[in-house]
């Protein structure tokens, strides 16, 4: 299963990647639009919040608009969704997205898009056993 | 039957299909929840009209129920039966019905005449068809008039279209039906969610308890699921109007179908609740996993599970109807809600379950639910001790259209009667109604829905039968008139309420007849010991009544209101009333219709509406003191057996409220006396329930009270004069 592994001890809080992820899907740089989070954890420390594909939410959606493709990532089917917002309240890791005015949620596809230009190498495209 | 036979048969079933007529509406969107129009359709005369939804309507009648039965009102006059042309079939949704971010948003409200009352019935039912309805372009539909051939109204509400067709090769039974005209609807797999069916059954064309099943498309299974507006008969007026089917088709749907005025508070509200149900329903209700057959073994444990006719509230068997007996039947992890967005799922499912009886026997079926209801009515109270026996009857009460509640409470007292010799073999039509023999009771449905033999007399429900048995086989009345468990011709729900005064107030001091929907008080009555004084209990009696009439106002579900608590919810002063989660219901009126009320006036809206029915109940010739009486099984023991079953405790309660020694009297006397006492206070807690709800002694709501609420319509208040 692909995923998107964090290191945050690497991270410098230079929020270079919620910038681009906020970019690449919404056309604005709004960190309430990126799929992954920093946020302070203490004297330059960072939590890194990402979805780790752990598809605890596939079987929530009511419309199957959750689904997992071939390289273990979920993936959302806009068209498909409802914006019940189920996921999000299932999510263990509090990693599917909403914006204030938003309908409908968001996450983390593991594109590697923010992976690439991290200047830390705090982020890194891996794979793992379901 | 291979899928291109399938194919086939329905494109057969297409072609036989005959536009009658045709009606053309324009496309508008919902603003802050409503339409501000009604639908009426014409059986007889082919008219359809849009009617619009005054400024007045909405205060007075707010929606759902109140929509449907200010326009059912308005439709019938005192001396309509329930078959007579006049009487109409509303459904209407409300406010807040649609929304998908609230769990438990997407219920439509059935009202019709009741053939088993003569006063309007109420039935609240999921499925996708109010809220597919209203994103079509109405709050509300009436069906008035008669046709004359088989009928289904397809309503398009991407294309503003509603069709009036004959249908003349359709199935009548609702799990073929359904599956049928999803299909048929649809232009593919996927659009099939976007489709909705009513529909009902062979059983509902010959008994008075047919009930209606309200489809949606389950994408997992690839199946309809059927949902039901279960109660006094909705089916059978559906049938008798040579209603098919009802089928809306609508795609579209988003958080937004509604244009709340404040979707941010929407959506934070729903996701509170859907959090809260996510974390805590595993150890509160687990209504995700069994739903309400939870309730079983509580239910035994108590002493409040039927079994054999409401004689007793336990049984050692019970266990086999368990809830771990239903999560091992229950498909899990899969989201069983009959809404969008409802994370509350309690609405389960057996899948190809293989069928021993009837018509589809060898069939492998899916089977919505057994919920509560249905295992405690068709399970315990005839002493049914069979998980699949269950399961057999709740399939074919379904798609037959009849109503589990009153098939299972109709069993129990046919049994009861055979005990009792005054039936036998032969009157039954050669079946043995024995207590636990659920081949006979499946035969006896079997009947209903064929029409035939015993099954037609049984379908008519427990107060034709009890009249039928004293004229016919001279049963003693007063006897039948006890261990008949019916208000006003409706068949009591599957609590037992005899140890409770508070809760035969909840069941029989209601406006439709003894359903669990108005009050559920047994707990703080009878366990708890919150509500000791007939004040409390009258407090009570109007409290959650009129809340609870406010669910079916907005096309809301009540379980999510109590069937999972907030974790603290324990340190309020009131905690069975859910404080928080009343505000919840505050802040998403508030949020889709942009209005600002507070929970006083939430409680005003209903109190305007339920007062109404009231009144409602009075046009039609009813709603006054003498039609608000519970059997006595349903207050106290009827039986020497009854009483012995529980002697210790009957005893201790001779000694403790009626200062009466036990010892030395027979069981026969010392049930009389118990009766007097339980008579007396049920007179006392009417006098106060009354009292409480601004009523006069004999039931009718008083002018003065009507004008303090709100309720003083000229045509409201003209008529309780004739009464007070």
């Amino acid at each position: 299963m692909k995923y998107l592994k964090t290191f945050p001890e690497k991270c410098n809080g230079c929020n270079i990647c919620m910038s681009v992820c906020a970019k690449l899907y919404f056309k604005e740089d709004n960190p309430e639009k990126s799929a992954i989070k920093v946020t302070p954890a203490g004297k330059n420390a960072f939590a890194l919040s990402v979805c780790n594909q752990c598809q605890v939410c596939v079987p929530e959606c009511p419309t199957l608009a959750l689904t997992v493709n071939k390289q273990g990532v979920v993936m959302l089917n806009k068209s498909l969704c409802i914006n019940c917002l189920a996921c999000v309240a299932i999510c263990p890791s509090k990693t599917m997205m909403t914006w204030r005015g938003g309908l409908v949620p968001f996450k983390c596809i593991a594109c590697d898009a923010c992976a690439k230009e991290c200047p830390t190498e705090a982020l890194k495209i891996e794979n793992k056993e379901n | 039957m291979s899928s291109n036979e399938t194919e086939h048969n329905l494109e057969k079933i297409r072609k036989a299909h005959k536009i009658l007529k045709e009606f053309s509406y324009e496309l508008k969107p919902v603003v802050k929840g409503y339409n501000d129009r009604t639908l009426y359709i014409n059986l007889a005369t082919l008219e359809m009209k849009e009617k619009p939804v005054p400024a007045e309507m909405k205060k007075k009648f707010i929606g759902g129920k109140g929509f449907d039965l200010k326009l059912l009102w308005e439709a019938v006059n005192g001396d309509t039966k329930w078959d007579s042309p006049e009487n109409e079939l509303c459904i209407a949704m409300g406010p807040i019905a649609g929304n998908t971010n609230y769990p438990g948003s997407g219920k439509s409200i059935v009202t019709t005449i009741s053939p088993q009352t003569g006063i309007p019935i109420d039935c609240n039912v999921g499925g996708h068809f109010g809220p597919y309805l209203k994103f079509s372009g109405f709050d509300a539909m009436e069906i008035q008039g008669k046709a004359d051939r088989e009928i289904i109204i397809y309503i398009d509400g991407n294309l503003g279209k509603i069709q009036i067709m004959e249908a003349p090769l359709d199935a009548v039974d609702s799990h073929v039906l359904a599956e049928q005209l999803h299909g048929m609807f649809a232009a593919n797999e996927r659009e099939k969610q976007h489709v909705s069916v009513v529909s009902a059954g062979h059983g509902a064309e010959h008994a008075w308890i047919g009930c209606l099943n309200f489809s949606y498309w389950d994408k997992r299974r690839k199946l309809p699921r059927l949902k039901q507006a279960g109660r006094g008969g909705t089916g059978t007026v559906f049938r008798d109007k040579k209603l098919k089917a009802l089928v809306v088709k609508y795609s579209g749907l988003s958080g937004k179908s509604n244009n709340p005025v404040d979707m941010e508070t929407l959506q934070k509200t729903g996701l509170k609740l859907h959090k809260e149900i996510l974390t805590l329903d595993d150890k509160q209700c687990q209504m995700r996993t069994i739903g309400t057959a939870h309730l079983v073994e509580i239910m035994n444990d108590y002493d409040l599970l039927p079994v054999k006719n409401f004689r007793f509230g336990q049984h050692p068997e019970a266990v086999k109807l368990a809830s771990w007996v239903w999560k091992e039947y229950f498909t899990q992890n899969v989201p069983d809600g009959c809404w969008f967005g409802c994370t509350m799922s309690c609405a389960h499912g057996v899948d190809n379950f293989e069928l021993k009886t009837g018509p589809y026997k060898g069939h492998k079926v899916l089977v919505d639910g057994p919920e509560y209801e249905t295992v405690g009515g068709c399970g315990s109270n005839p002493a049914i001790f069979d998980p699949a026996a269950v399961i057999e009857i709740n399939f074919y009460c379904d798609t037959y259209g009849l109503d589990t509640i009153s098939f299972g409470t109709i069993t129990g007292f046919i049994m009861d009667c055979y005990e009792n010799g005054i039936l036998n073999k032969e009157r039954c039509g050669g079946l043995e109604m024995t207590w636990g023999n659920w081949q006979a009771a499946l035969e006896l449905m079997h009947q209903m829905a064929r029409g035939e033999g015993f099954g037609l007399i049984a379908g008519k429900g427990v107060k034709y039968m009890q009249k039928y048995f004293v004229e016919k086989y001279g049963a003693d009345a007063q006897f039948l008139k006890d261990i008949g468990m019916h208000g006003k011709g409706l068949e009591q729900s599957e609590y037992m309420s005899k140890e409770s005064l508070a809760q035969q107030g909840g069941y029989y001091l209601t406006n439709k007849g003894p359903q669990h929907d108005e009050a559920w008080l047994i707990f703080m009555d009878m366990v708890n010991n919150h509500i000791p004084t007939f004040e409390k209990k009258a407090e009570a009696l109007h409290y959650f009544p009129v809340f609870r009439t406010w669910f079916s106002l907005q096309g809301l579900c009540k379980l999510p209101w109590n069937d999972i608590e907030p974790a603290n919810n324990a340190e309020n002063a009131e905690p069975n009333k859910v404080p928080e989660h009343v505000q919840n219901y505050v802040d998403i009126y508030n949020a889709i219709t942009g209005a600002h009320i507070d929970k006083q006036e939430l409680m005003l809206q209903s109190e305007r509406v339920y007062n109404f029915q009231r009144v409602f109940n009075l046009k039609m010739g009813h709603g006054k003191r003498p039609e608000d009486y519970p059997p006595y099984r349903a207050m106290g023991p009827v039986t020497v057996e009854e009483y012995e079953s529980r002697a210790e405790r009957y005893d201790k309660l001779l000694q403790e409220k009626q200062n009466i020694d036990p010892k030395g009297k027979s069981s026969e006397e010392k049930v009389k006396l118990l009766r007097t006492y339980r008579e007396a206070q049920y007179e006392s807690l009417i006098d106060a329930v009354f009292k409480r709800r601004g009523w006069s002694k004999d039931g009718v709501p008083t002018v003065e009270h009507l004008k303090e609420i709100g309720m003083d319509l000229p045509e409201v208040l003209a008529l309780v004069k004739k009464h007070l």
